[in-house]
């Protein structure tokens, strides 16, 4: 996000502060580990948990535009973590943004308008880990956290897809090392939100964007794809 | 040590040495406030028929829907039109001709267009899915909501054989195209009297 | 060679790959119908989760139960250490009833034993009647899936495989007539079939007795003719009474398919008049799972194949790029347990996306088991040298954040300025199929910075 997505980690920090919270992004963070560990290097994944840790602890929210990562601190990091000191507070403050917003702060209005119509792309990890909307798979009532905080910008238009919470076919290494399988299913999502007519994909996981803007990039299709972030802090 | 020990003693040092209880499987479930309606549009979904017998005899019944069929055959000891007894047959194989068999059918299912069959005094179970056309009859009283109810009815505390049925038999093994009548039965018909 | 090169070939051929997957999400789809016409859906799921748990764990009463209940109904019950002995036993059982022509219906378990190859070398004909696995028969090919068999092909494909073998009509693959015909050539073999062998869906503690579950009636018409039923069923298939079973038989088809029932659930409690009934326990691997906490509960599966519709990559890659017996999640997991080696690409044909374990009727947590076989794949030193390496060095970065602020740096700086040829060169993976995330000017660290100052 640092690198590759600026825009949309600024983003996040404008959302955040202009809810009039205390936001610090300490400058020595630098990945959760989520690649080591899909991988199964869990020993270096391991010692990424450890430092990421150290660094987060002592604040009392942890907020990431990205419900990967989060999902990583939040399910997976017991494995590696369960037991050590202020693991326990930072599992139970570690939020994915939209989910943040939506859980603790709770806004009646995000006081910007993006008049455009919108395809949400339910990340899996976000999707199914954190439980930011319900799932099709399962017989419980209907929501999404997404949705709802999307709702508070004003002129935004949703569109129904095929497929509501289709996997965009990232999942990390497997983005190269099932390369094929990859780009089918990174094409099929897209093509999901331009049949529906979307004019912009959303969601909550940048690598999940990143993927589909690749496709519609080389592909030279005609939709765009914008972190939530974006659409909260009120870029157009 | 016989492979039965081996496999038993594998499972005995593997499993773990605590475990949780068996669940209630009474659970709260649907119950339907019309279950033959219910009955009905399931089984006529899964490719079957229900009808409700009235002022008709199981023989006029089958006289009028079942015309010019040769070999017909019975278990339900009500029923008069029989062209030969299926239990003086020798093996079988000597059903494979039968064009209708109608048969006795314990209870219904609504949630599932099935019917538990399940008769001792039939000998050849082989009857059940020889034969072309099944007619299956059962006390109209006789329908529960669900598996959780059927489920109590049935009981195997002796050897014996029982079998669900719902509906003809049927494939989709072929580009996904539903076909009735794949090797059981192609027609499947529950009278209720 | 491993999934990804064997799934790349199916993705190569767009059409044909997207049909194929229309066809799977078409079943999830029906699947999703009929399980939210039931409000118990997900108690039901939680219930049967528990029953199984509760029997793996202890299993050996239960089987000891259900030996005990079945010989006191007159069956016969042999124990199989792993698939060599239960291959033996059957041919064996065969051998002694002067069985030289078998009929079997479905069973992933005689698969997974390579009982069929076996019985052919030694002089037996056997014949699978369930009608996917018999056109995949006589193609000479695994199934691609342990519900559709067949889901692979195209009606023309078996329209000629039937030409060939059961003289149909010459380019008549309307999927009734084929049926029809192969109706007819089935039950030739039904009626002059010596012995027969099945699968078992689930088998009864309390009452000794064993389920099979079909829609075409093949394993019926098999095991009601000839005087011989073997019926094959793997430790893990008892449950406790017959109340259990009305949950499994709640949850079973529509999972499965999105029927509410198979056309056909019998309970086998004694064999047919003047016959004799075999069943052969088989563990093959399975009590050793039940000690390792980390994969025990893949022993819950029902065998639905529900996990097989919903999955995405399943869906694009067809069951035949997975190499093991079972493909999809389940396939994955089993057959990484079983043999780590040989199926190590399996935990990787996965974006963890985790929709298998929301369909799993028995709430196996499907993307759990296939991110720690991961784990123990790096542990045995089967990820590759390469990926090892990369990983190892990215992660050592990720330890120095001024390194990587450094290395972000030069990226942002060089790449935008190589050209396209060097950019998108072979070894740019990434690249092949999608252009490279556009390079920002500033990191949001240095924006972060200069917003401070």
């Amino acid at each position: 996000m640092n690198e590759l997505y600026p825009k949309a980690s600024m983003a996040t920090l404008k959302v955040l502060e202009n809810l009039g919270l205390d936001v610090e992004y300490p400058m020595n963070q630098t990945c959760c580990g989520q690649p080591m560990a899909n991988s199964g290097c869990y020993l270096e994944a391991k010692e990424l948990a450890k430092r990421f840790l150290k660094i987060f602890k002592d604040y009392d929210y942890i907020v990431a535009p990205s419900g990967s990562c989060v999902a990583m601190v939040r399910v997976n990091y017991a494995q590696f973590l369960e037991g050590e000191e202020g693991f326990e507070h930072l599992k139970n403050n570690t939020y994915e943004l939209v989910e943040f917003l939506h859980d603790v702060i709770k806004p009646t209005t995000m006081n910007v308008s993006f008049s455009y119509r919108v395809g949400i792309h339910n990340s899996c990890h976000g999707h199914r880990e954190l439980g930011m909307a319900s799932m099709s798979e399962r017989n419980l009532p209907e929501f999404s956290k997404i949705k709802k905080i999307l709702s508070l910008v004003d002129d935004i238009e949703f569109v129904t897809l095929r497929r509501n919470d289709e996997c965009c076919g990232f999942g990390g290494i497997f983005s190269v090392t099932q390369e094929a399988v990859s780009v089918a299913m990174g094409t099929d999502r897209v093509n999901d939100h331009i049949n529906a007519k979307a004019e912009v994909i959303t969601g909550i996981d940048m690598s999940c964007l990143m993927h589909m803007q690749g496709i519609i990039d080389r592909q030279k299709l005609p939709i765009k794809t914008m972190h939530i972030a974006q659409i909260l802090a009120g870029e157009l | 040590m016989s492979s039965r020990e081996t496999i038993l003693n594998s499972i005995k040092k593997n499993r773990p040495s605590s475990t949780i209880e068996l669940p209630n499987t009474d659970i709260s479930h649907v119950k339907y406030r019309d279950r033959d309606k219910k009955f009905a549009t399931t089984l006529k979904s899964v490719g079957g028929d229900a009808v409700w017998l009235e002022d008709k005899s199981v023989d006029e019944f089958v006289a009028e829907n079942y015309r010019d069929l040769d070999v017909i055959v019975s278990t339900y000891l009500e029923f008069n039109g029989s062209t030969k007894d299926a239990n003086e047959l020798e093996t079988p194989h000597l059903l494979e001709d039968v064009d209708l068999a109608v048969i006795k059918g314990e209870f219904a299912v609504a949630e599932n267009g099935a019917v538990w069959i399940k008769n001792p005094k039939n000998r050849h179970r082989a009857l059940y899915f020889l034969a072309t056309r099944l007619l299956i009859v059962v006390d109209k009283n006789s329908i529960v909501d669900s598996m959780h109810e059927a489920y109590k009815l049935i009981d195997f505390s002796r050897a014996g054989y029982g079998t669900f049925i719902s509906g003809p038999s049927k494939t989709a093994d072929i580009e996904q195209a539903l076909v009735i009548g794949a090797h059981g039965a192609v027609e499947v018909c529950v009278l209720f009297v | 060679m491993g999934h990804p090169k064997k799934a790349s070939k199916f993705v190569a051929n767009s059409e044909r790959m997207h049909w194929h997957d229309k066809a799977l999400w078409f079943v999830r789809e029906r699947r999703d119908l009929a399980t939210h016409q039931l409000d118990e859906w997900e108690e039901l799921r939680r219930v049967a989760s528990e029953i199984k748990t509760h029997t793996m764990d202890r299993l050996d009463y239960y089987l000891e139960e259900f030996e005990k209940n079945a010989t006191q109904k007159g069956l016969h019950i042999h124990w199989a250490r792993d698939a060599k002995e239960h291959n033996e036993i059957v041919l064996n059982l065969l051998l002694t009833h002067g069985a030289k022509r078998v009929v079997k219906s479905k069973s992933m378990l005689t698969e997974e034993c390579g009982l069929n190859p076996f019985l052919e070398k030694n002089g037996i004909e056997i014949v699978d009647t369930d009608l996917g696995e018999r056109i995949v028969q006589l193609r000479k090919e695994a199934p691609s899936h342990i519900v559709l068999p067949a889901i692979h092909l195209k009606k023309e494909e078996v329209g000629k495989t039937f030409e060939e073998f059961l003289n149909t009509q010459k380019d008549n693959c309307d999927p009734t007539y084929l049926t029809r015909e192969a109706r007819k050539h089935l039950r030739e073999k039904f009626l002059t079939a010596d012995a027969s062998i099945t699968g078992v869906n689930f088998a009864i503690a309390q009452t000794g007795g064993v389920v099979v579950c079909t829609n075409e009636g093949n394993a019926d018409l098999g095991a009601s003719l000839p005087k011989l039923h073997i019926a094959s069923m793997g430790i893990e298939k008892v449950i406790p009474r017959l109340e259990e079973l009305s949950v499994f038989t709640r949850l079973l088809a529509r999972s499965a398919t999105g029927q509410p029932i198979t056309t056909y659930t019998s309970h086998f409690h004694a064999p047919i008049e003047g016959g004799e009934l075999h069943i052969v326990i088989v563990d093959n691997g399975r009590s050793d799972t039940l000690s390792n906490s980390d994969f025990k509960e893949s022993l819950n599966c029902i065998r639905c194949g529900a996990c097989l519709n919903t999955c995405p990559v399943y869906r694009r890659s067809g069951g035949h790029s997975y190499g093991y017996t079972i493909p999809g999640p389940i396939g994955s997991t089993l057959g990484a347990s079983r043999d780590l080696q040989a199926n190590r690409t399996l935990p990787f044909a996965c974006t963890l996306c985790a929709s298998c374990s929301n369909v799993c009727p028995s709430k196996i947590k499907l993307h759990n088991q296939l991110y720690r076989h991961r784990q123990n794949v790096v542990k045995a030193g089967l990820l590759g040298a390469k990926k090892r390496a990369i990983l190892k060095v990215s992660s050592w970065v990720m330890k120095h954040p001024l390194l990587l602020d450094f290395v972000g740096l030069v990226v942002r700086k060089v790449v935008p300025i190589l050209p396209r040829g060097i950019v998108y060169s072979k070894a740019n993976i990434w690249g092949r199929g999608r252009e490279v995330p556009k390079f920002p000017k500033k990191s949001f660290k240095e924006l972060y910075k200069e917003r401070k100052k």
